[in-house]
């Protein structure tokens, strides 16, 4: 583990805990996908610092630009701590596809961690999902989709607020969703919602 | 003898303890099997096992010092804070009063023990906390629990930070021809405290029948309450030599360790049955949260600083 990642590790076990819970069986070795429900600027970390030491540098949360990009010292802590990958949220003065980054990750071999909401929520369950986790789907349809639910995170850095609390967060890793061969997007997203919000 | 030669003893003594009772609960494994007391015996070594990590830090602390043992208390509150706030509801507005308990107030509270500035130390938290977090928490115009919330705050507080942080502030009292030596006293109330809860769980294994309080704490026993705490009274006499007491004194002083110990055990259970668990966390293997290992010295300690700064300390 590079410095940065050491310490942006110490820093989420002493500030939240982020113990990983694994109702799903223990954790996958395979390539994954994981979705989770998004209410802090905590969150990509706590998933991050959950996971088990050897599969953190074959992860890569997906992190948007606007945030994570801002500033020399946020984006080193993303590029360098947390090997992130950032996308463009901006519909605005975009230029091709914004999930380009996350496909050549994927396309790697190499896991990712999506927010598929988009933006963070106020409260604890996730809002309505996104296309993008339905797309990376049907394009990767042998890629584990692994639900992930992030307790306390609203309470420990809610919206709007600067600077965390001290509070034991769990991170409640679920069983990968199946493929369901002909359903709908709208099906989809809804069934990955779903199973997010049924380890809350 | 000197503080350093003193320390030895004690530190030897503690781990010929820890030994023997490593040794018991290796026999006890290997006897249990995978009979009915298996999950009794492993949990009995996982406390022997945290015991050697907690005793190592702690005398690592004393070693390197004041500021050690100031950061070491000041961590030990901060965690126990952490678990009390996990377990109480909060909502948004509380995050600007939660934020200044955690990085203003417990890092000030222990920088006052540096500075020795006793008056300001003992009204930091009941006086100016209780008056300026409400307020603050009043200014983000969430009105609803507004009573309950602020009334959870201040009562973590005090128990966490305040009367756990009267332990390091051992180090603040001046007593004739003990001075440079309190950090003993530091180490003689967590000895007592925690040999109190060791030996009321062991007296009340082995004989415990009638139950103290069996709605707030059903593991409490009369046997072990007595068994242990006479035990751990007797031998906190023993220890008078590393105190400024006579042995007398010294009886007395571990009565109250003991009682008020009890009391607190009691009192943070009640709390945790309200809040609808058993244990405050999970970071000591064995014991559950930082909180349930502290839970005594939060009551004891207080009483134990102020009987011996108005008995013994100019």
């Amino acid at each position: 583990m590079n410095p940065v990642s050491a310490a942006l590790y110490g820093l989420m076990k002493a500030l939240i805990g982020a113990h990983p819970r694994w109702h799903g069986g223990p954790p996958s070795w395979e390539q994954c996908i994981y979705f989770a429900n998004h209410t802090s600027h905590l969150d990509t970390l706590a998933i991050w610092a959950a996971l088990p030491a050897g599969l953190r540098p074959k992860t890569h949360p997906i992190a948007a630009k606007d945030y994570w990009g801002r500033g020399p010292i946020r984006r080193y802590v993303a590029l360098e701590g947390l090997n992130a990958v950032l996308i463009d949220r901006q519909r605005e003065g975009r230029v091709g596809d914004p999930l380009a980054p996350v496909i050549e990750t994927l396309e790697k071999g190499d896991s990712i961690i999506l927010f598929p909401e988009g933006t963070r929520g106020p409260g604890p369950l996730p809002s309505a999902f996104k296309s993008g986790l339905y797309r990376l789907a049907q394009l990767f349809p042998l890629v584990r989709l692994v639900p992930v639910y992030l307790e306390n995170l609203h309470r420990a850095m809610p919206k709007g607020t600067l600077m965390p609390v001290p509070l034991i967060c769990a991170v409640r890793f679920g069983a990968p969703i199946p493929n369901v061969a002909g359903e709908s997007k709208e099906a989809f997203l809804e069934r990955a919602r779903a199973a997010v919000v049924a380890l809350a | 003898m000197s503080l350093h030669e003193k320390f030895y003893w004690l530190m030897a003594g503690v781990g010929g303890v820890l030994l023997l009772a490593t040794v018991i609960g290796t026999i006890l494994h290997v006897k249990a099997g995978s009979g009915p007391s298996v999950s009794v015996v492993q949990n009995l070594n996982s406390r022997i096992r945290a015991w050697w990590v907690m005793v190592g830090i702690f005398a690592a602390a004393f070693f390197a010092g004041k500021a050690a043992t100031l950061v070491l208390f000041g961590l030990t509150s901060f965690f126990a804070l952490r678990e009390f706030v996990t377990l109480t509801p909060t909502r948004r507005a509380d995050h600007v009063p939660l934020f200044l308990s955690f990085f203003v107030l417990i890092p000030l509270q222990y920088l006052l023990i540096a500075d020795n500035w006793y008056g300001m130390f003992a009204i930091l938290i009941p006086v100016y906390a209780f008056l300026i977090l409400p307020a603050v928490a009043a200014l983000a115009g969430d009105t609803d629990l507004f009573l309950e919330r602020i009334a959870k705050t201040q009562w973590g507080l005090m128990i966490t930070v305040f009367c756990l942080s009267h332990v390091a502030a051992l180090l603040l009292l001046d007593i004739p021809g003990y001075q440079g030596q309190n950090a003993l006293l530091i180490f003689y109330l967590v000895l007592i405290a925690q040999l109190s809860d060791v030996l009321q769980y062991v007296f009340g294994k082995l004989f415990g029948k009638h139950k103290v309080a069996p709605v707030v704490s059903p593991s409490k026993t009369v046997e072990g309450l007595l068994g242990g705490g006479l035990a751990a009274t007797a031998i906190g006499a023993a220890m008078y030599w590393i105190t400024p007491f006579s042995p007398l004194q010294a009886f007395g002083l571990s009565l109250a360790i003991v009682t008020m110990g009890f009391l607190g055990g009691l009192a943070l259970s009640a709390a945790k049955r309200s809040l609808g668990v058993k244990d405050w966390g999970s970071m000591i293997e064995g014991h559950g949260g930082m909180l349930d290992r502290v839970d005594s010295l939060c009551f004891a300690a207080p009483i134990f600083f102020h009987l011996t700064r108005f008995y013994f300390s100019v």
